[in-house]
């Protein structure tokens, strides 16, 4: 790893005021980031830790009924707390590995934004609200790419509400090397519809898949899936898939989601 | 009754004890006063010439020490290869030289180009990205048939083109079995790719050099699994320094199978750089590097071919591979497709014509070398899938078919230049396929497809050859070192044992269990007795732990020494007692006189022989102290039957393990409960390789599975149930030839398992009505899905 | 440059430290204490795994800024305190679920983890919190064994001829 100092405020506005530095960054569980670091393919100039920042921790219920999860709240204590929301804290005790859970963050989850990562899927599905210290960003807004988010410069993500839904599922078919999601499929039912979500699968990182959600919302049964497919052609192909595999794969962890949401 | 010590107990680990309680001390754990760490910078292209390496900006970074390139090591040696393969032409091999830091050319991503001493490492690792490098690129040759090709880019300029060697064996027999072929009833052919692998023990590797200016002496501490051979190829072929002054010290050592056996540059850097700088030189391995530093495993390309005659018996085999050599020859590079893979291709059965064609190949690519097993996984993959398919074929049993085919008179000399002691095949079948409960299989199968699922049954046989290895024998075979053992028994004046062996753990446990054997030897506690090894100052010269060999040649070597020590202990006895030597028996830790009530106990005298007062000095010399060098008869040959059951999800392609027994033919058994655990590792790294492990090239040499990211090591989830998993070592046949009866079984698992799991996953295939009849490992879901379609 | 200061197995601990710095080196280089293990550098392979205020994580994955005020556990604070092995590692040896040592450190402190939130797991359960842990000796399957002993659950016998 390039040097970097390291500051750890305990609020919000002394993180914000810490990453105002130049080449600042912003440090959640650093479970994709350390390892990043350790490959020097970044290097910033300071490391502010988020993890000490009080409230942005823990699992609540909102005035609405959303389920609000503080930026810096583990996987582990979404995985434990997030009984409200049984498919989200299903997901989160699937992340990774045990100690991963144990440091990794949601708000260092969704900043990344990695193309592969399980919270992206969930958020989506859930059409939750991503918040930040100066906005709310709604997640169909949220999430731009691969890597690529709607967060500017410095803007920390503080909370993020997940409306709960009626029913839901996440079922992730796993690179069996790293464990990230080869195909991973989050459903959930609304009174308003069904918002599917796939994670893992194509080239510009999560995105929903429409003709899914629109013969859910008619009929919430897999049997409503038969005959829709996704093209491959924008599928991300690797040692680990092609292109046409994980179209297909869409398709099987999706019926399958339906199938298991509860 | 199971015993409670000596040969044949599960005697608990002794060197659990600091292993679980953090006070193992790895190489890592290894830091001298004073000492630098070196940076290697590493080609990040495959293939290009090296124009310049311009290091005058990293040399003026904070805490450089010095940077060395090529021109440092103008005068030391290249790395050598420790065996010479004679091409069925009658040439030797090509053999190109292999610079400690790349000189001219880098052939392979990885490859070291200069090296940063620094006061930290990280420092090192910042003035290594000072250094401005110019490389201008060549065409990367990766695929083997590629660089064979007329007119391919040549990996090494001053050879005459990519072909390393081209073997046959056995020559002579090669119109016979292209006669057999063509004569025959039904012949099985098969293409397949036995994948390339890395060996990814857990402990990276690490090297610390040390220089004593008052005694000019080297001091090397590395993660190896053979010390001596270390000290002997870096001093004499390397470095040129001579073996008084040269030490090398394995402590302990974190795993591994076969790709901690070579030596590397590093190694020989480190030893030269800490005189060079006048302070200790440490390199510690990042997994990132290991993945494009430590030598390979596997990376065959075959095609072979069986044939029957009208009753279904085997009448020639024909197997012709090419074998990946990467960009240099590793250590024992050329033996692995050569004389650990040809001369098993016999396998289980009464083959009378075989003939083997192996071209080796250098490519821009790591190179590649032993890793678990080591040929006989190759070879016995291609065998026992190429028998699975013809038994499919022909519509019979490939129980049945492999049953009427095999070897039932012992000593059994194969056509392919070896001659097994004993082995009893029907045994293992028998046994594997009663703990496997093949009777239930269908109902098994209907369960499975009752949820959708398809069900598979897959069998295997296979035999090793281990114990390696006569020295003679592979002498003749183009091997540069003899492969014997040795032992050195030192007996204190109070009656304990220090034992000082050549072989060198790194997890088998010999701590534990070559004490087992002395300890009955003599009828004394096992405590009595301290094993020394990974110490060329502290031990004889001995070849080290790899091919099986710890127990078998190791092992005997210490038997041998001990018997010395018995037989002068005997005489000792004998005057004490003042009986005839021919009357003193030596049980339980006394020596007693045959027919009276007259004994002395084995402390008694050891002691006399270290206070020789009453003591025959006329005849013999005080002190109790022996050596043993032991060089095996013949190899040993370990077999056995596995069986495998697989489950297929047919809408994702993934295959599970539902079940899954090993039945082997160790001969005798030391330690139950470390063979068994021998056993599973080699399994797990058998399943790993047929379900997962794939070690992956791009077109332009880059590798692609270069982290655990992408290569995926087996995990307590990929692999099966207790309930449903058996490995069993109750057939015993025991070696005749060496002197505990032993065969080894540190590589069966990793042999057998490979083909099991794939003729399992045929079967399931199969039986789903899908026409496949092969799939090339790893059988990842994407494979067996798109197999299906 | 850094100060930090933790309990570690129970003593006062501290030292100066980059902000690269991370809690396995500090725990390895500063403290001497060498049983944590470094097997990989993309936080898979779990040889390095600690206890950091009652929670494994993985100590090459974690800076050693962060642990400053933390009660951290290693291998070497595992043993009874005569010395003697705990229950875990007492199971580890009687069920053979240990080969070159190397990744054992992890697994200890995984399983450790694994029978706090979870004191009877079933083999099930013992599988999928390894995820994180790699061997490559053992095949794991008598470090699962291991793990089910420690938690009081009847295993198989162990080999017997």
């Amino acid at each position: 790893m390039y040097n970097f100092g390291f500051e750890k405020p305990g609020t919000v506005a002394d993180a914000v005021a810490a990453l105002g530095a130049e080449d600042a960054q912003a440090l959640g569980g650093g479970q994709t980031l350390i390892p990043t670091l350790k490959q020097r393919l970044a290097s910033p100039t300071t490391l502010v830790s988020l993890t000490g920042i009080a409230e942005m921790r823990g699992v609540c219920t909102g005035d609405d009924g959303a389920l609000c999860v503080g930026g810096a709240t583990t996987h582990a204590t979404v995985a434990a707390e997030a009984g409200a929301y049984p498919a989200l804290a299903a997901t989160a005790a699937h992340i990774g590995d045990p100690a991963v859970r144990n440091r990794g963050t949601i708000g260092g989850s969704l900043a990344n934004n990695d193309p592969s990562a399980c919270y992206p899927a969930a958020a989506l599905a859930s059409g939750a609200t991503i918040v930040t210290n100066t906005r709310e960003i709604a997640a169909d807004d949220y999430f731009q790419g691969m890597f690529t988010t709607a967060l500017d410069e410095g803007e920390i993500i503080t909370e993020v509400r997940f409306p709960v839904p009626e029913a839901a599922h996440y079922e992730k078919f796993v690179q069996p090397a790293s464990r990230f999601a080869l195909v991973g499929v989050f459903v959930a039912k609304y009174a308003d519809g069904v918002r599917v979500a796939i994670t893992g699968a194509s080239n510009d990182g999560v995105f929903r898949w429409s003709e899914a959600e629109a013969a859910l919302s008619s009929n919430f049964s897999a049997d409503a899936l038969d005959g829709l497919s996704l093209p491959s052609d924008d599928m991300i192909s690797d040692l680990h898939g092609t292109a046409a595999y994980r179209a297909h794969l869409c398709g099987v962890m999706t019926k399958r989601a339906v199938a298991q949401a509860s | 009754m199971p015993k409670d010590s000596g040969i044949g107990a599960s005697t608990k680990r002794r060197e659990d004890m600091r292993f679980l309680t953090g006070a193992g001390n790895y190489t890592d754990d290894i830091n001298l006063a004073g000492q630098a760490y070196v940076h290697f910078l590493r080609s990040d292209v495959a293939h290009g010439t090296l124009k310049n390496v311009d290091t005058s900006a990293a040399a003026a970074m904070p805490g450089v020490v010095r940077i060395f390139t090529s021109s440092d090591f103008d005068g030391v040696g290249g790395i050598p290869c420790g065996w010479q393969v004679t091409s069925k032409d009658g040439n030797v091999m090509q053999e190109p030289t292999h610079p400690i830091l790349a000189t001219g050319k880098v052939r392979h991503v990885g490859e070291m180009i200069a090296a940063v001493v620094a006061d930290t490492p990280e420092q090192a690792r910042d003035a290594a990205e000072a250094i401005v490098l110019d490389i201008d690129e060549l065409p990367a040759m990766v695929d083997m048939k590629a660089a064979l090709a007329d007119g391919a880019t040549k990996v090494h300029d001053d050879l005459n083109d990519n072909l390393c060697y081209d073997w046959g064996f056995v020559e002579e027999n090669r119109e016979a079995v292209d006669k057999a072929m063509s004569e025959a009833a039904h012949v099985t052919s098969l293409e397949l790719v036995n994948n390339r692998l890395v060996a990814n023990p857990m402990e990276p590797r690490v090297a610390v050099g040390d220089y004593a200016r008052h005694s000019d002496e080297s001091t090397l501490y590395t993660t190896s699994q053979n010390p001596h051979v270390i000290r002997l190829l870096m001093g004499a072929f390397v470095l040129g320094i001579p073996e008084h002054k040269l030490r090398v010290v394995a402590p302990d050592v974190g795993g591994g199978f076969g790709t901690k056996i070579f030596h590397y540059a590093e190694e020989a850097f480190c030893t030269f750089a800490a005189k060079a700088c006048n302070r200790p030189v440490k390199w510690t391995s990042s997994r990132s590097e290991a993945f494009i530093s430590d030598a390979h495993g596997r990376d065959h390309v075959t095609k072979i071919e069986l044939a029957l005659d009208a009753d279904n018996n085997f009448t020639a085999l024909r197997c012709l591979t090419h074998a990946n050599m990467g960009a240099y020859l590793s250590t024992f590079a050329p033996s692995v497709p050569t004389w650990l893979h040809g001369t098993l291709l016999a396998g289980n059965y009464r083959t009378p014509l075989i003939y083997t064609n192996v071209k080796a190949v250098f490519t821009n690519t790591v190179p590649v070398d032993a890793y678990r097993g080591a040929g006989r996984p190759e070879a016995t993959f291609q065998l026992e899938r190429v028998i699975d398919k013809a038994a499919r074929e022909l519509g019979v049993d490939p129980v049945d078919l492999r049953r009427q085919n095999f070897i039932r008179e012992f000593p059994y000399a194969t056509p392919v230049a070896v001659e097994y002691d004993t082995g009893d095949y029907d045994a293992t079948m028998d046994k594997m396929l009663e703990l496997a409960d093949r009777d239930g299989f269908d109902a098994r199968r209907k369960a499975s497809e009752a949820k959708g699922k398809l069900r598979g049954f897959g069998v295997n046989c296979f035999i090793e050859a281990c114990g390696i290895a006569p020295s003679n024998l592979v002498g003749q075979l183009g091997a540069r070192a003899g492969l014997y053992e040795s032992a050195t028994v030192r007996v204190n004046a109070t009656g304990g044992l220090v034992v000082m062996t050549g072989s060198h753990s790194h997890g088998q446990g010999h701590e534990t269990t070559f004490p087992q054997v002395v300890a009955e030897m003599i009828g004394i506690d096992a405590d009595q007795v301290e094993i020394v090894h990974g110490d060329t100052a502290r031990t004889p010269m001995g070849m080290g732990t790899y091919g099986s060999r710890s127990i078998a040649v190791g092992g005997s070597a210490m038997v041998r020494a001990t018997e010395k020590i018995i037989n002068k202990t005997k005489k000792i006895a004998a005057h004490l007692l003042e009986a005839a030597e021919a009357d003193i028996e030596l049980k339980d830790g006394a020596f007693s006189v045959a027919g009276t009530d007259k004994s002395v106990t084995w402390g008694e005298v050891t002691l006399a022989a270290y206070v020789p007062h009453n003591y025959p000095l006329e005849d013999i010399e005080p002190g109790l102290e022996e050596t043993a060098f032991y060089d095996p008869s013949n190899f040993t040959y370990p077999a056995g039957a596995y069986a495998c059951e697989v489950e297929v999800d047919p809408d994702t392609g993934t295959v599970t393990i539902e079940r899954f027994v090993s039945a082997d033919d160790f001969g005798n058994v030391i330690n139950p409960m470390i063979v068994e655990g021998q056993v599973h590792g080699g399994i797990a790294q058998g399943i790993g390789q047929a379900l997962l492990e794939n070690c992956s090239y791009d077109e332009n040499g880059q590798l692609l599975s270069a982290s655990y990211m992408d290569y995926t090591m087996p995990r307590a989830d990929n692999l099966p149930h207790m309930e449903h998993y058996t490995v069993d070592h109750s057939c015993q046949t025991p070696c005749t030839h060496n002197p505990l009866g032993v065969k080894g079984c540190g590589e069966a698992g990793a042999i057998g398992s490979p083909p099991t799991v794939i003729n399992a996953i045929i079967d399931a295939l199969q039986s789903g009505g899908h026409k496949v009849d092969h799939i090339d490992m790893p059988a990842t879901p994407d494979r067996v899905w798109a197999a299906m379609q | 440059m850094t100060q930090v200061t933790m309990t570690v197995n129970g003593k006062a601990a501290s030292g100066t430290v980059e902000g690269r710095t991370l809690l396995s080196g500090f725990l390895r280089e500063e403290l001497g204490l060498t049983g944590t293990h470094v097997g990989c550098d993309t936080s898979q392979c779990g040889a390095c795994v600690v206890h950091v205020d009652g929670a494994a994580v993985k100590a090459c994955t974690m800076l050693a800024a962060e642990a400053d005020g933390a009660e951290v556990t290693t291998i070497e604070g595992m043993a009874n305190a005569d010395g003697s092995l705990n229950v875990i590692q007492q199971a580890f040896q009687d069920h053979h679920g240990l080969q070159c040592g190397f990744c054992t450190p992890g697994m200890v402190m995984s399983a450790a983890a694994l029978l706090k939130d979870n004191p009877k797991p079933s083999e099930q359960e013992v599988r999928d919190y390894l995820e994180g842990n790699i061997c490559r000796c053992t095949g794991y399957h008598n470090i699962v064994k291991a793990i089910l002993a420690a938690s009081g659950q009847d295993v198989p016998a162990m080999a017997a001829e």
